[in-house]
C-alpha cells in the first residue's frame, strides 16, 4: 500500500525521523493558517502517490501567508502531470505546506527488501535528488549498501559506515546516524516494504532532515498495522480496483478493449499476453483466485462489464477440482442479472467440465465457448475489434 | 523416481482440522497420498479423517514417523508453523498458505538456515509426483506418471501446463509450484539441481513470471550445469510496471524483473521458450526432439 508524503513524515518523525516543520492542508485558507504559524516563507506541495511532483509544477516556493493561500489556490484542484502519473495526470486534493529551508547538500536513504538476498538492505548515496534507479545504472559505484542480519537487526556500525561514506562530519554525522537507525527503526515496525528519504536534506546550519519521505507497505501485514491501513486514500486508486478489492478480487485496470477473467494469478497474467500475442490488447487484469466461488465469479462479472472500455471478454477458468458446472452458474446467474452487453468467450476446463459446457449452452445466451485458451483468443480478439 | 517426495512419503498436515486442511486432506487420501498424523494445538487426542491429531508437530513426528509437512494454517500463524515442523526434523515443508508477511519470511528463512530441511512456498500449490504422493492443492487426476519435470511459481497456470504437456503424449516426474511470494523456500536454481540427478526426469519445463531475479539465476546455471532439455515460458508480458499483479511476488520494481528480460536470460541459456502461453505443450516437445 503506498502513503502519502505528510503521512509518511507523520510515521517516521514518530520514530525519532527529523522533518521539517509543517502539516497537510485542504483548502487555501488552512494552507495560510499554517503558513502563518511556521512562515512566512514557505515550501507549498501538492500530495499525490506519484513521483516527479517538482518537474510537473506541483511544488511551490513561497514568500507569504497571502502567497501561500493564492499558490494553495491553484495547486488544489489541478490535475498534476509528472513523468509518473501517465499523460492523464492526478487531480491534486491535499498539499503539504511546510517551512523553507535553506539547502547546503542532497543525499539520499533508503530501505528496501531485497528478494535475492532474502534481506533488508539500507542504501545510501551522495547523489540525493535524482532518482536511485538512474544513480544504480549510471553511477552504481555511489550507491553504499549495508545488508541487515535478521537475528540482531541493523546495527549502529553499520549506519556510521554510511554516513561516513557519505563524507559527513562532526554533529551532522552523528545527527545523519541517528537519522538512519530512526528510520530502520520505523521500517520494521511498520512492516513497510520500502522506505525512501530522497532528499535527505543537509542544511546550511549542517542539520539532517527528511526532505521528502517516501513509504510502501507489505499488504500482507497490513492487518496488524490498522493505524497505517486506515491511511489508505482511495481517492488516488482506479475506482473500479477499490470496487474490485471490497470482493477480494484482484483488479488492475488496462489500456485495451479485451477484457479478462481467470482464476489465479499466473493464469491471468498469461493470458494478457495471450490475448497480446493474438492481436489484442487486455483490458484488465482479474484474478478471481485459484479457488473461484459461485459468488466470486459474479461479483467479478460485474466489474469486468463495468469497465466501457471492454469491447469483448475472455472467462478463462481452469478449475481443476473446482467445479466447472458451478463456474458455469455463477457465469450464467450474473449475465441474467447484469446483461450480456459485450460478447463473452467462455473456456472451462476442469471437473464436470462437459456439465459446466451445457449450462452455458442451455442458458440462452449469446456466449462463446472455447476448448482451450488457444482458440479462446482466436475468438475473442477479432470479436473485440467489431 | 522423482524428487523430494515418493510413494514412501509420510504427511503430517498442520491445521488439519480447519476448513481448508479438512477439504484438501481429503483430496490427498483419495489420491493415495500418506496421511500420517494431524496437528491443531488443543484437538491433541482426537481422530480426524481417520487420522490421529496431535497438539505440536513433536509428538506426530515420533508417534507416526511423518517426514513431511503439510501447512494449512492463516497467514499469520504461518510463521510459526514452518519454523515448528523445521525444529521438529521435517525433511520437507510444504506451506500452502497465502498471504504471509515478508517480514515474517525474513526470519523463517535465517531459522531454517542451520536446519536440514526443504522449504516449498508459501503461496504455493504444492507438490506431485504423480502416482506416488501429492502434497497441496492441486487437482490430482490431470497429472501422469511421465519424465518431465515441472517447477513453476504459478498454480493454475501449471495446471494449464500440465495439461498441455499430457495433449503432446508426456507425463510428468514430479510437479512443483515455488510459490507467488517475494521470498520462498526452494527456488528454480534448488529444484534444477535435483532434477538433474532424477534419471527419470528427462526435461524440465519452468513457469516464471514477473518479478525478482530467480529465473534469471535460473538461466545462469542452465547455461553451466544443467545437461537436461528445458522450456519456459514467463507470464506478465503485458503487465504494467509497479503494479502487484495478484502474486505478491509478481511486481516490475524499479524497471526490474520484467519478462523480456527473464526470457532474454533463459535464451541466451539455450532454453526453450515458449512466447505465448498456449506453446509451452509444443516447446517441450521441440526440446525433446
Amino acid at each position: 500500500m503506498k502513503i502519502h508524503e505528510y503521512q509518511a513524515k507523520q510515521i517516521l518523525s514518530k520514530y525519532g525521523v527529523q522533518i521539517p516543520q509543517g502539516e497537510m492542508a485542504q483548502n487555501p485558507s488552512e494552507a495560510r493558517t499554517i503558513a502563518e504559524k511556521i512562515g512566512p516563507k514557505v515550501v507549498i506541495k501538492a500530495q499525490i502517490h506519484a513521483g516527479g511532483r517538482g518537474k510537473g509544477g506541483g511544488i511551490k516556493l513561497v514568500n507569504s501567508p497571502e502567497e501561500a493561500e493564492k499558490t494553495a489556490q491553484e495547486i488544489i484542484g489541478m490535475t498534476l502531470i509528472t513523468p509518473q502519473t501517465g499523460p492523464e495526470g492526478k487531480l491534486v486534493r491535499r498539499i503539504l505546506v511546510e517551512e523553507a529551508l535553506a539547502i547546503a547538500r542532497e543525499l539520499y536513504i533508503g530501505i528496501v527488501i531485497d528478494r535475492a538476498k532474502e534481506n533488508c538492505v539500507v542504501m545510501a548515496s551522495p547523489e540525493g535528488g535524482v532518482e536511485i534507479e538512474k544513480v544504480a545504472t549510471e553511477t552504481p559505484e555511489f550507491i553504499f549498501k549495508e545488508y541487515i542480519n535478521p537475528a540482531t537487526g541493523f546495527m549502529p556500525f553499520q549506519a556510521r559506515k554510511l554516513a561516513f561514506k557519505l563524507g559527513l562530519e562532526g554533529n551532522t554525522l552523528k545527527q545523519a546516524v541517528k537519522f538512519i537507525l530512526s528510520l530502520y527503526q520505523a521500517f520494521k515496525a511498520t512492516d513497510a516494504s520500502l522506505a525512501e528519504i530522497n532528499p535527505l536534506l543537509i542544511t546550511a546550519q549542517g542539520n539532517v532532515l527528511a526532505l521528502d519521505a517516501k513509504m510502501n507497505f507489505d499488504d500482507n501485514a497490513l492487518i496488524r498495522h490498522p493505524e497505517i491501513n486506515e491511511m489508505r486514500d482511495l481517492n488516488e486508486e482506479e475506482p473500479l480496483e477499490v470496487e474490485a478489492s471490497k470482493f477480494n478480487l484482484n483488479y488492475i485496470k488496462l489500456d485495451g478493449d479485451v477484457g479478462c477473467m481467470v482464476n489465479g494469478a499466473g493464469l491471468a497474467m498469461a493470458t494478457m499476453d495471450l490475448i497480446m500475442h493474438t492481436g489484442g490488447m487486455p483490458a484488465n487484469f482479474l484474478d478471481v483466485g485459484g479457488g473461484v466461488s459461485e459468488e466470486s465469479v459474479k461479483n467479478a462479472f460485474k466489474i469486468l462489464v463495468s469497465d466501457k472500455d471492454v469491447k469483448a471478454a475472455l472467462i478463462n477458468i481452469f478449475g481443476g477440482i473446482v467445479r466447472c458446472d458451478m463456474v458455469a452458474n455463477g457465469i450464467v446467474k450474473a449475465a441474467k442479472e447484469i446483461g450480456l452487453e459485450v460478447p463473452m468467450v467462455v473456456r472451462l476446463e476442469g471437473t464436470n467440465v462437459e456439465l459446466g459446457k451445457k449450462i452455458l449452452e442451455e442458458s440462452g445466451l449469446a456466449f462463446y465457448p472455447a476448448a482451450s485458451m488457444k482458440e479462446a483468443a482466436e475468438k475473442v480478439v477479432p470479436l473485440a475489434k467489431k | 523416481m522423482s524428487i523430494l517426495i515418493d510413494e514412501n512419503t509420510r504427511v503430517v498436515v498442520q491445521g488439519i482440522t480447519g476448513s481448508e486442511g479438512t477439504f484438501h486432506t481429503k483430496k490427498m487420501q483419495e489420491y493415495g497420498t500418506k496421511v500420517a498424523a494431524g496437528v491443531t494445538p488443543g484437538k491433541g487426542g482426537q481422530t480426524h479423517l481417520g487420522v490421529p491429531v496431535y497438539n505440536t508437530v513433536a509428538e506426530a513426528i515420533e508417534k507416526e514417523g511423518a517426514n513431511a509437512s503439510a501447512i494449512f494454517v492463516p497467514p499469520l500463524f504461518a510463521a510459526d508453523a514452518i519454523t515448528e515442523a523445521a525444529d521438529a526434523g521435517v525433511k520437507l515443508i510444504v506451506c500452502i498458505t497465502e498471504g504471509i508477511p515478508t517480514f515474517d519470511m525474513i526470519k523463517v528463512k535465517q531459522f531454517l538456515k542451520v536446519k536440514d530441511c526443504n522449504l516449498i512456498g508459501p503461496n504455493t500449490p504444492g507438490i506431485i509426483s504423480p502416482g506416488k504422493c501429492k502434497i497441496g492443492i492441486m487437482p490430482g487426476p490431470i497429472h501422469t506418471p511421465g519424465s518431465i519435470g515441472i517447477i513453476s511459481r504459478s498454480g493454475t497456470l501449471t495446471y494449464e501446463a500440465v495439461d498441455q504437456v499430457s495433449q503432446q503424449g508426456y507425463g510428468q516426474s514430479t510437479a512443483i509450484g515455488i510459490g507467488g511470494d517475494p521470498i520462498v523456500g526452494l527456488k528454480f536454481i534448488d529444484l534444477l539441481k535435483m532434477f538433474k540427478d532424477d534419471k527419470d526426469t528427462e526435461a524440465v519445463i519452468l513457469i516464471g513470471e514477473i518479478g525478482g531475479t530467480t529465473e534469471e539465476e535460473a538461466a545462469e546455471y542452465i547455461k553451466k550445469e544443467f545437461n537436461k532439455p528445458v522450456a519456459s515460458f514467463i507470464a506478465g508480458q503485458t503487465a504494467p510496471p509497479g503494479r502487484r499483479m495478484g502474486h505478491a511476488g509478481a511486481i516490475i520494481a524499479g524497471g526490474k524483473g520484467t519478462a523480456e528480460e527473464k526470457m532474454k536470460a533463459l535464451e541466451m541459456a539455450g532454453v526453450y521458450v515458449a512466447k505465448s502461453p498456449a506453446e509451452i505443450g509444443q516447446k517441450i516437445k521441440e526440446a525433446l526432439t
